[in-house]
């Protein structure tokens, strides 16, 4: 992009300033990062993107390889889906929930699931005492799918599930509602979460051993890629990995990695790139450095379009092209000082929104706290509205592009990232790294020296190590699930398993646990046993005897 | 002081919660401070948690949760150690708010620590906690 000699001759200038000017005044710290540790420079200039080539790197939105944007018009034609999650107590309080926030100008459905349901447990599990209904709503048969979406239509409204391991048996209630309903599942639009290998290094909601999940996420894959063409079948998941203490690097880096291990098993099953790479998008986290998320988002389409074409040979554009959701990170977010968040979410917003992602989440400011109230919940919303329809900021699409600094750091945050990738690869793909503690170690080491960092005040966080308030904080109204909440939910629970079909449960389990047995394709079987009412669990444990259970490695 | 054995410390997380970061975190600081550290992991049963405190004779017994259960799994764990008449004070980390703390704190645990804790802090309190004589 730049003449050569006017390469050179800029930087002896800068050479020169950085001699003469910028030496006479002293920095305030010896030397500067991004959040994530790459070393920054005072001021970038074209020296440092001389090899940029505008096509080939950064072309236009809407095409190969996507840096400015996955679609052309981008907001201009339609602003991002407002998708803040929600989840909460029994699938009635939950079906409550959605309704307010569908009021409030939520465009899109998303369900957080508790940490029962999220690893494959019944309410009546012993384990799941005081858990049920807590962060998220519980799911036990079909007939809590039908309450949950009780008055909600199927059609017409994208429906988003925050479900990994046990994705067959929910996504199988959501099918059984479908077809009882008699709404065809061409029709339906959603996505399930689906990545089941980072819930074993980062989310820790795990239930099979790495490979075994790769394989039930592949049974998955070929399910959708014959039968749900609207259904985003999986949603690879980057923010885990983050809040687990990776830099920008190591989310991207470990996120692609765990798509490389998914598609390396799904090609190898026959189902075509081009079948299943449209329906497949990314959640990432934001974090607090505002740039270099803004880098990170441009990253990631760059880099996602070169594994589908260079690795995959993808032939489509829709293949290549990368959707995004993001969501402000919770662990960005203090305790101290909560209403400070709100300014948070917003900055994140920001970066998330010209970083030209397709829908966003902005953590409730209580989220620190507890699950989110009503209050905070409509804020969240108000927040993207503002930017969305005051700042400015949705009508011109990639404002940073050609910007030094930000070019600059895009191909780093790009080249970094693919070195986490090879890394991976070279110890046998993340399923195996996850495996032998490798990658949990690794966050874990991050993640404390960024707490050594704030503790010795390298980091400053506000309200945290710098500007705490002389007295103590007070706490906002906070939502709290009751102990009813898990009541409800075990009464219903043993009145569907004392009012439905047992035989017909028991026949349905069977011929599941056949299908296991030989390694087929279980998809079809755990749609039938949930349409008879087999519980998430009793689909859950037949898939654990045959596929085994996750016992992490020790990394401390 | 010489001759003083370091600080045994035992860590676990009760319940299903899988919010491990933190915990871990810890076990490495206390590391560094010198104390000896066994860090049971996440998914423990209160039962075994206590089984593994008067296994391990730790003198301190440390509990990380940072879902809802936390008090449920805090009570558990404190009734056992009743139960059993042992002398090991029982500290928790977590997302504890005030009305939380004041349960805990009534209930028998020792100390609480909410996010955003500086190490130093955890460190101090359990170096208070455990008495010279008992490390001589």
């Amino acid at each position: 992009m730049f003449k050569s000699d006017s390469i050179e001759r800029i930087g002896e200038k800068k050479k020169h300033w950085e001699e003469n000017v910028l030496s006479k005044v002293p920095a305030r710290k010896p030397t500067f990062t991004t959040l994530s540790g790459i070393p920054i420079d005072h001021i970038h200039t074209p020296e440092d993107i001389q090899d940029l080539d505008y096509e080939r790197d950064l072309g236009f939105p809407g095409e190969y390889p996507f840096t400015r944007g996955a679609y052309a018009p981008m907001n201009r034609s339609r602003p991002w889906t407002i998708r803040q999650v929600v989840g909460v107590g029994t699938a009635r309080e939950t079906n409550e929930r959605h309704k307010f926030v569908m009021k409030t100008g939520q465009t899109g459905m998303s369900n957080d699931f508790d940490v029962p349901t999220c690893i494959g447990l019944d309410s009546d599990h012993p384990l799941a005492e005081g858990e049920v209904g807590r962060v998220g709503v519980a799911i036990d048969s079909m007939a809590d799918m039908e309450t949950l979406y009780d008055g909600i239509p199927l059609e017409g409204t994208s429906h988003s599930f925050t479900i990994n391991h046990p994705t067959l048996p929910i996504l199988s209630m959501f099918l059984g509602l479908a077809e009882k309903q008699g709404v065809p599942f061409s029709t339906l639009r959603g996505t399930t979460q689906n990545d089941p290998l980072k819930e074993c290094f980062a989310m820790k909601m795990f239930s099979f051993p790495p490979k075994s999940s790769v394989k039930l996420l592949v049974d998955t894959w070929e399910f959708a890629s014959k039968h749900l063409p609207k259904w985003n079948i999986t949603n690879i998941n980057g923010y885990p990995t983050r809040d687990s203490g990776g830099t920008v690097y190591h989310e991207l880096g470990l996120t692609f990695a765990g798509a490389i291990n998914y598609f390396d098993e799904a090609l190898k099953r026959g189902i075509d790139v081009d079948v299943i790479a449209p329906g497949i998008s990314m959640m990432w986290y934001v974090h607090m450095d505002f740039l270099e998320e803004v880098a990170k988002f441009r990253a990631a389409r760059r880099i996602w379009a070169r594994i589908m074409k260079e690795r995959y040979g993808a032939k489509t554009k829709k293949s290549c092209m990368l959707r995004m959701h993001a969501q402000t990170g919770g662990g960005a977010y203090t305790y101290q000082q909560p209403e400070n968040n709100i300014v948070r979410g917003t900055i994140g917003g920001m970066a998330a929104a010209l970083g030209g992602v397709q829908s966003m989440a902005i953590a409730c400011y209580d989220e620190a706290l507890s699950i989110p109230s009503e209050k905070a919940h409509r804020l969240s919303i108000r927040t993207q509205q503002v930017i969305c329809h005051e700042s400015g900021i949705a009508d011109v699409v990639d404002p940073f592009a050609g910007s030094y600094y930000m070019e600059w750091l895009t191909n780093e945050v790009e080249a970094r990232s693919w070195e986490v990738i090879q890394d991976i690869e070279d110890r046998g793909g993340l399923a195996a790294a996850v495996d032998s503690g490798y990658v949990d170690k690794l966050l874990t080491q991050q993640a404390y020296s960024y707490s050594k960092a704030v503790e010795n005040k390298e980091r400053v966080v506000v309200g945290v190590n710098e500007f705490v308030s002389e007295e103590e904080d007070e706490e906002p109204e906070i939502f709290r699930v009751t102990e009813a909440t898990e009541r409800e939910q075990l009464a219903n629970l043993k009145k569907l398993k004392e009012t439905r079909n047992n035989g017909d449960v028991r026949r349905t389990l069977d011929d599941l646990r056949r299908a296991a047995d030989k390694n087929d394709n279980v998809t079809p079987f755990c749609l039938e046993a949930a349409k008879v009412y087999a519980t998430e669990g009793e689909i859950m444990q037949v898939l654990r005897d045959v596929y085994g259970e996750f016992k992490p490695p020790s990394v401390v | 002081m010489p001759n003083s054995r370091p600080i045994r410390v035992l860590l676990a997380k009760p319940g299903l919660d899988g919010h491990d970061l933190g915990v871990k975190m810890v076990a490495l600081a206390l590391k560094d401070a010198g104390m000896e550290v066994i860090y049971m992991g996440m998914r423990q049963t209160p039962e075994g948690i206590v089984k593994a405190c008067i296994q391990e004779d730790a003198d301190i017994l440390g509990l990380s949760n940072l879902s809802a259960s936390l008090i449920p799994m805090g009570k558990r764990v404190i009734d056992l150690i009743k139960e059993k008449k042992m002398d090991v004070p029982v500290i928790y980390g977590g997302t504890i708010l005030n009305e939380d703390k004041t349960k805990l704190l009534d209930m028998g645990i020792t100390a609480t620590f909410s996010p955003g804790t500086m190490m130093k802090d955890i460190i101090q309190t359990i170096r208070e906690l455990v008495p010279k004589e008992k490390l001589q």
